[in-house]
């Protein structure tokens, strides 16, 4: 048998063999706090706050301890509660998290645990030591390392989602720092902005740039739609602000991307909402285009067809469909010339 | 896709074959990558340019631009030579094995090297071996096999491999070409092509033309006479066949070979209508612009490069006094006689499922429920299709089809002596109407350039960032150089988004005969350096 009986927190929950302990909790809706862990990477064992009680001795990282038959599971006890509030006071007193001026505020993993366990401001100067910021140098990302909890998620994300390893620790101790490809400057690096570190950061060390609105995590909206590019057909979840302006856009884990996006999907949806969109019909009158009402733009539309297509027949007339509009769209442009205009002469970019 | 994108980590192989996977579906590529990185899968990479997938392979074959029916048929010849090929699929499931076997014989590895360029004839033998040695396999494909005057051809020729190594029906395994367009897949499947109804339906049948004639309420009868491609109704409005066009969010402009030919036919038409976003390269020329909605204002239901149809959802107001597409549509429609009365993209989907029997059991709320549906999906408790041809080809048996090779339309001659090929760069997307818009995306790569081998750099006297000027029979263009060790030499390599720097300057519009696709991705060029 794969399946697994065992008792959390005095609750019998069934798992399946291979899992561990952490993703038997979350699989039966039990919360277990964690910061290094991430459901699309490998476990990492680094941060600690997961850790659990195992058999009522001793305390484990539920994220790396595999889950077994017959295991009792407590996930929080005064023990338990003392070390998740000193690790996190470790964490919050070695970089400076200004919770004011960070692009995460309000979405913030580290800053909600902190919230979550009443950790104190640390005493003295935030931080103990300054590390890189490099906020300018690529056109798609931004890194504080200063907000940097050292949890390798983004490390993981580069190098088991896009596969390209970009970033990677370096230094020992307390000098341990990111790194791009061998570069201090993301910038200079080999990074092709697929932005997969950011969406899996627990804190803001690293960032989008801003594409057009800004916005607080409070505030946004979010709402789910297909990419417009390639036919990968990626789900994405598109973020507005309180205007109304498009602000950042994450992979969604539930279409065929399991999360995953490229540079287009994550930066390419401004023109949306660029100055150069059409807002209304245009007529060409004496080689110059002219604003014109709808009805005005159709009836012309609609009279020239018509009058070509009795003059010359429905087969001196064409459209070509298109590859960037829904199937419902194409199905009335194919019915329109076929049942309105009387053609087969329709096609669409499938060959270009 | 025969088969699903979630199905790559069953693969044990896989052969890329004209496919940029990592710039133009680089989620796939990923996604691929990942099991050659970490699961040690096997990985044949087939492609004129070094691309970054070739790094990850266990065998690149830089083959000349248009050679991929010969290495294709190379690859076939070693797997039946050493009896490497699935010899009871093929009996069982196949037809007309015997007249293939007979042409694939004479493609020998030394005599497909030599057609392909390719230096060691033994590459090919090692990537045969590979191929047919994992099972399954899975074999991907892109424009690189599809935009030749042969690429129906080469299209067949995957088929034939795939047939011969008993992948196609198998989890895992299939022909798998990567849609370049989000909804190129269900712009097919609505019959939005010349002779063909919603699902691939025949115009040319009396049952058909009846089936639609009552499905629709026509009063008069619906043409059975095929309708034009894109290229060859240009072709009948420069000969004055073709009065009015209607383009509906494309730009033949910048997307069509050969601009110039292009820019002729509009301006010769009577009339022009474009319906787009932005006032495109094409909408320069139109007699009137409707200004449609972007894809963020509009909802509706889009099919991916694997058949899985997904809702697309309003997330922005829309622009200005732009309107719905659907919306244009039926009331342009209702002027011209017709009494269409949507009132929603719903009621037009719930149309659609009563005429594409392929969609039938796909609803609104189905998907709404983030239900996984590919179709088939005939009715609305089957769960949709993963893969296709499962024990049984569509056809019954799977044909086998003997192709020899045939060279591009254009060869390379002491007037033009460089192979010129065509594509998109991974920050960019066709003719840049989104994606130039973009600024993160624009202000990555401002402007286009020429991609060449340090080896023709030198000859022409070039280093890179020069500016130099790419011409063809049908134009020339100035774009800066950019040389680096991808393109094989003799290659070069020019992506089409940018319009100050047109690649559809320059190709030639020659076409398949049966599909009559573009040969975007091969013509004769030279190069000269620009003096600055």
């Amino acid at each position: 048998m794969d399946a697994i009986q065992m008792t959390i927190d005095g609750k019998q929950v069934t798992g399946k063999k291979g899992q561990t302990i952490l993703e038997v909790a979350l699989d039966n809706n039990i919360d277990i706090p964690y910061l290094c862990y991430h459901p699309r990477i490998s476990k990492t064992g680094a941060c600690r706050i997961c850790m659990v009680r195992v058999n009522e001795a001793a305390l484990k990282t539920s994220c790396t301890e595999p889950a077994s038959n017959g295991m009792i599971i407590d996930t929080d006890d005064d023990e338990i509660r003392e070390l998740r509030r000193s690790i996190l006071g470790m964490l919050l007193a070695e970089g400076d998290h200004n919770c004011l001026y960070c692009e995460s505020n309000g979405e913030c993993e580290l800053q909600r645990l902190c919230n979550r366990y009443e950790v104190p401001m640390p005493a003295g100067d935030m931080p103990t030591r300054q590390r890189a910021v490099d906020t300018v140098s690529s056109k798609g990302l931004r890194r504080n390392e200063n907000r940097c909890i050292l949890c390798g998620r983004c490390v993981k994300a580069c190098g088991e989602i896009q596969m390209n390893s970009v970033w990677n620790f370096t230094g020992r101790g307390s000098s341990t720092a990111l790194t791009s490809d061998m570069f201090a400057q993301l910038g200079d690096s080999s990074c092709v902005m697929c932005g997969a570190c950011v969406q899996c950061c627990p804190t803001g060390a690293l960032s989008f740039q801003t594409v057009l609105g800004r916005g607080q995590a409070w505030e946004l909206k979010k709402e789910t739609s297909v990419c417009i590019y390639c036919g990968v057909g990626c789900q994405i979840d598109f973020y507005t602000n309180k205007e109304g302006k498009l602000v950042k856009a994450l992979g969604n884990a539930d279409g065929p991307n399991e999360g995953h996006l490229c540079v287009k999907g994550r930066f390419g949806f401004d023109f949306v909402q660029s100055g150069k969109r059409l807002t209304k019909p245009l007529i060409k009158k004496n080689g110059a285009f002219e604003e014109a009402s709808w009805d005005e733009a159709l009836d012309l539309v609609a009279s020239r067809l018509s009058d070509i297509k009795s003059k010359s027949g429905p087969d001196s007339i064409m459209a070509f469909s298109s590859a960037k509009c829904t199937n419902e769209e194409n199905y009335l442009m194919q019915k329109f010339m076929r049942a309105v205009i009387g053609t087969n002469n329709v096609d669409h970019c499938a060959r270009l | 896709m025969t088969n699903s994108i979630r199905e790559i980590p069953v693969s044990e192989a896989y052969l890329i074959i004209g496919s940029n996977t990592t710039e133009n579906h680089p989620v796939i590529g990923s996604m691929i990558k990942r099991e050659v990185i970490r699961n040690n899968k096997k990985l044949v990479v087939v492609d004129p340019r070094r691309i970054e997938m070739a790094k990850y392979a266990d065998v690149y074959l830089q083959i000349k631009p248009g050679t991929n029916v010969a290495i294709l048929n190379g690859l076939a010849h070693v797997a039946l030579k050493e009896n490497l090929y699935d010899r009871e699929y093929v009996e069982s499931r196949c037809e007309a094995f015997e007249e293939y076997r007979k042409v694939v014989e004479k493609y020998t590895p030394e005599h497909v090297a030599s057609i392909c360029g390719i230096d060691d004839p033994s590459l090919i033998v090692k990537a045969a071996r590979i191929l047919a040695g994992a099972k399954p396999m899975a074999l991907y494909y892109c424009m690189g096999i599809t935009q030749f005057k042969s690429g129906v051809n080469g299209v067949k020729s995957c088929a034939n491999l795939q047939m011969l190594l008993g992948n196609i029906g198998v989890m895992g395994g299939g022909v798998n070409p990567l849609r370049g367009q989000n909804n190129v897949q269900g712009a097919c499947d609505m019959g939005a092509l010349n002779a063909v109804y919603p699902a691939y339906q025949p115009i040319g049948t009396e049952d058909n033309k009846n089936k639609f004639m009552n499905a629709w309420k026509v009063g008069f009868e619906l043409s059975m006479k095929p309708g034009l491609t894109i290229v060859e109704s240009l072709n009948a409005a420069i000969a004055g066949d073709l009065k009015a066009l209607y383009v509906f969010g494309e730009n033949p402009v910048m997307s069509d070979p050969n601009q110039h030919h292009v820019i002729e036919a509009l301006e010769k038409l009577d009339f022009l209508v474009v319906q787009d976003i932005v006032l495109t390269e094409t909408a320069q020329y139109a007699d009137v612009v409707l200004p449609g909605f972007a894809f963020l204002e509009k909802e509706g239901t889009v099919s991916n490069t694997e058949r899985r149809v997904q809702m697309m959802h309003r997330v922005v107001a829309p622009a200005g006094d732009s309107r719905d597409d659907w919306l244009i549509l039926t009331q342009l429609a209702n002027r011209m006689g017709a009494s269409w009365d949507y009132t929603c993209p719903k009621d037009i989907f719930e149309e659609i499922r009563t005429v594409t029997p392929s969609y039938a059991g796909i609803t609104y709320e189905r998907l709404e429920n983030n239900e996984l549906l590919q179709w088939p999906c005939p009715n609305e408790s089957h769960p949709g299709t993963q893969f296709l041809h499962r024990e049984k080809f569509s056809r019954g048996l799977g044909l086998m089809t003997a192709i020899e090779y045939t060279p591009p339309a254009e060869d390379v001659d002491p007037e033009y002596p460089v192979i010129l090929t065509t594509g998109r760069v991974l920050e960019h997307f066709h003719t840049g109407t989104m994606s130039r818009n973009s600024r993160i995306l624009d202000e990555t790569v401002p402007e286009g350039f020429v991609e060449m081998n340090p080896n023709d750099a030198s000859n022409y006297n070039v280093c890179d960032g020069d500016l130099v000027a790419v011409s063809t029979r049908r134009g020339s263009i100035r774009v800066k150089a950019r040389v680096t060790g991808r393109p094989k030499p003799n290659v070069v390599f020019v992506p089409f988004h940018f319009a100050e720097a047109a690649a559809n300057k320059l190709t030639i519009d020659a076409l398949d005969p049966t599909c009559k696709i573009p040969e975007f991705k091969v013509c004769a060029c030279k190069i000269e350096r620009v003096a600055m």
